[in-house]
């Protein structure tokens, strides 16, 4: 085994992901714990350009292949199980996203490794990697170990800013050539949806009401757009109410939603699961309103009111309607 | 035909308070309150529509834990064909990897060609079920899926699997094959109480037992409950007053039109 730390780069259309700074943020404070090299593995079409971005990392090893388009994971996992098992790191960082969640589970088969999901925090103490884990929609904090050998972690976003894996050095960048046939990949790409336009872009909105379960049913929304008109903003969500088809998917942030900037998001019934958390946590002034005062979304919103949304909201409406006035 | 598996894994009710175990590496599963992993529900709801829409066949199984005959009858009273609780040495709380192998063993008696899991749980801590379970059959596995369709015949499927910003990835794989369902095509359905209640009279749920052959290689150290509101300041008073307060944050900032 060495003591290396791999992490996977991500990107798309282009562009390197903030989860792939992220991830060499982390892997920049781990490497010495372990006393190996930072090594970013980078796949995909046409990707050699993108390692000069990748300075934090002492090495970039790159693989080439028409068939690693983003979007068909099972490439990826093909080509990673094999330099994986090659070179044999100590550490191998995954981000918790639409592509690391369909290759660490099986990486960790494939390779017969342990693997730690949902990660904020990682570590490598006497051997042993020791991660911090937001558990059970963010209400447990589990702190977990791989007491021994190599292991796999996949890591949530923004557990480190984006800003400690930026760096202006010139990389190591090393060409791999892939050992596995990528002929026998399974899943076959067949093309990109954009969403479909006609809806107001929530991520061009300077306030955002977003609302989530807590709104309990379609026809309690009146109440919020109401709240929102008085501001002059407009209306998003957590993934449940795009579930239940009470908004529109263009209106959903987080995972797979958008990632929102506002000058005010406005939480209200909205309990702050690490994956709306991704796409909201970086507004300007986020406040929370929700009944449950153990909800996570307190933990990340600048102000907080424990209190029922229904009692909160019209009174809000009026006060702004009246400040306004 | 199409023969839909459907793996379903309870996990405790967020609308409860979680219990700590005096230990502190674990939850007190005792007087821990269990429901249906919400994206299994999706998951169950999209093997449904699909048993509706080709001529099919749904099998939902579950091991032994947490409270889980509650939702066997749940799902039996939904239309699946047949409910498998899944009993053995794997203790009350066994880990996905040896969710996974169990899964496999139970799956290599029974027909199958298309396995549906929720694409995670809010207990994941080694990584999640459908894809450790895909690799473990050796089938191949598309995550964070929205969208199922079946080629005629069945030979094939074709998915929508969600990237960042609404983006979706149209895929096509073979058949068998894992999918790690992110939503069903429409909200799981509903079903009354007396539904479920008369399922528990009528319909039975078969037992199969299984070895669970070691466990996980995650070591948990400790588990707590995060500081609550450790980030927020908190707005106190009245609703009235609580309104008038995030009014006037909010005029400060410059943020009234």
């Amino acid at each position: 085994m060495s003591q290396d730390v791999f992490i996977l780069v991500e990107h798309l259309k282009g562009q390197l992901t903030d989860g792939t700074f992220e991830l060499l943020g982390i892997g920049r404070e781990v490497a010495p714990q372990t006393g190996g090299r930072l090594v970013a593995l980078l796949l995909g079409k046409d990707v050699r350009g993108l390692a000069e971005e990748l300075g934090a990392a002492d090495v970039v090893l790159y693989v080439e292949d028409e068939r690693l388009s983003d979007s068909v994971p099972e490439a990826y996992r093909r080509v990673l199980a094999g330099l994986i098992r090659e070179k044999n790191p100590k550490l191998t960082l995954l981000p918790t996203s639409s592509l690391g969640m369909d290759l660490a589970g099986a990486l960790s088969v494939d390779l017969n490794l342990p693997l730690i999901a949902f990660c904020k925090q990682l570590a490598v103490q006497d051997g042993s990697i020791v991660a911090t884990c937001e558990l059970y929609g963010g209400r447990a904090v589990v702190e977990a170990e791989i007491p021994e050998g190599s292991g796999l972690a996949l890591v949530l976003p923004g557990a480190s800013p984006a800003d400690k894996g930026r760096s202006e050095r010139a990389p190591a960048v090393e060409e791999v050539k892939p050992s596995v046939d990528l002929a026998e990949v399974k899943v076959r790409f067949k093309g990109l949806i954009e969403p479909p336009p006609g809806d107001v872009d929530i991520t061009r909105q300077e306030i955002l009401v977003s609302v989530g379960r807590g709104v309990q049913r379609q026809e309690n929304l009146p109440v919020l757009q109401e709240l929102a008109d008085a501001l002059g903003g407009v209306l998003s969500s957590s993934r449940p109410v795009v579930d239940q088809q009470w908004l529109p998917p263009t209106r959903q942030v987080g995972k797979s939603g958008m990632t929102v900037k506002p000058r005010l998001y406005l939480a209200v019934g909205i309990s702050g699961a690490p994956e709306h958390v991704e796409g909201m946590r970086d507004s300007e002034l986020i406040i929370a309103i929700n009944s449950d005062a153990r909800a996570p979304i307190f933990n990340v919103a600048h102000y907080g009111a424990v209190a029922d949304l229904f009692d909160v909201v019209p009174k809000l409406a009026e006060a702004v309607k009246k400040r306004g006035a | 035909m199409l023969d839909i598996v459907v793996p379903i894994k309870q996990v405790p009710d967020l609308v409860e308070e979680l219990e700590i175990d005096p230990s502190g590496t674990a939850l007190d599963m005792e007087r821990t309150r269990f429901v249906i992993n919400e994206l299994d529900d999706h998951a169950l709801e999209q093997a449904l529509l699909l048993k509706e829409r080709h001529e099919g066949r749904v099998s939902v199984v579950a091991l032994d834990v947490g409270e889980v005959e509650e939702t066997l009858f749940m799902a039996l009273a939904k239309g699946v064909d047949q409910a498998i609780k899944i009993s053995g040495d794997f203790g009350p709380a066994p880990d996905n990897h040896t969710t996974a192998r169990v899964l496999k063993d139970v799956l290599g008696g029974l027909s199958h060609n298309l396995i549906l899991t929720g694409v995670q749980a809010i207990d994941d801590l080694d990584g999640q079920l459908g894809i450790l379970l895909s690799s473990y059959l050796d089938l191949p596995y598309v995550g964070l899926v929205s969208g199922v369709q079946i080629e005629e015949g069945g030979g094939k499927a074709t998915v929508l699997k969600e990237l960042p910003g609404g983006v979706k990835a149209e895929l096509e794989l073979p058949l068998p094959a894992v999918l790690g369902i992110q939503a069903a095509e429409q909200p799981p359905r509903y079903v009354p109480v007396s539904r479920v209640r008369q399922a528990m009279r009528t319909a039975t749920i078969e037992e199969r037992s299984a070895a669970a052959e070691g466990n996980g290689r995650v070591r948990v150290r400790r588990i707590s409950k995060p500081e609550v509101g450790a980030g927020a300041e908190l707005l106190e008073g009245s609703s009235e007053e609580i309104a008038e307060k995030i009014a006037g944050l909010l005029a400060d900032r410059g943020l009234l039109k």
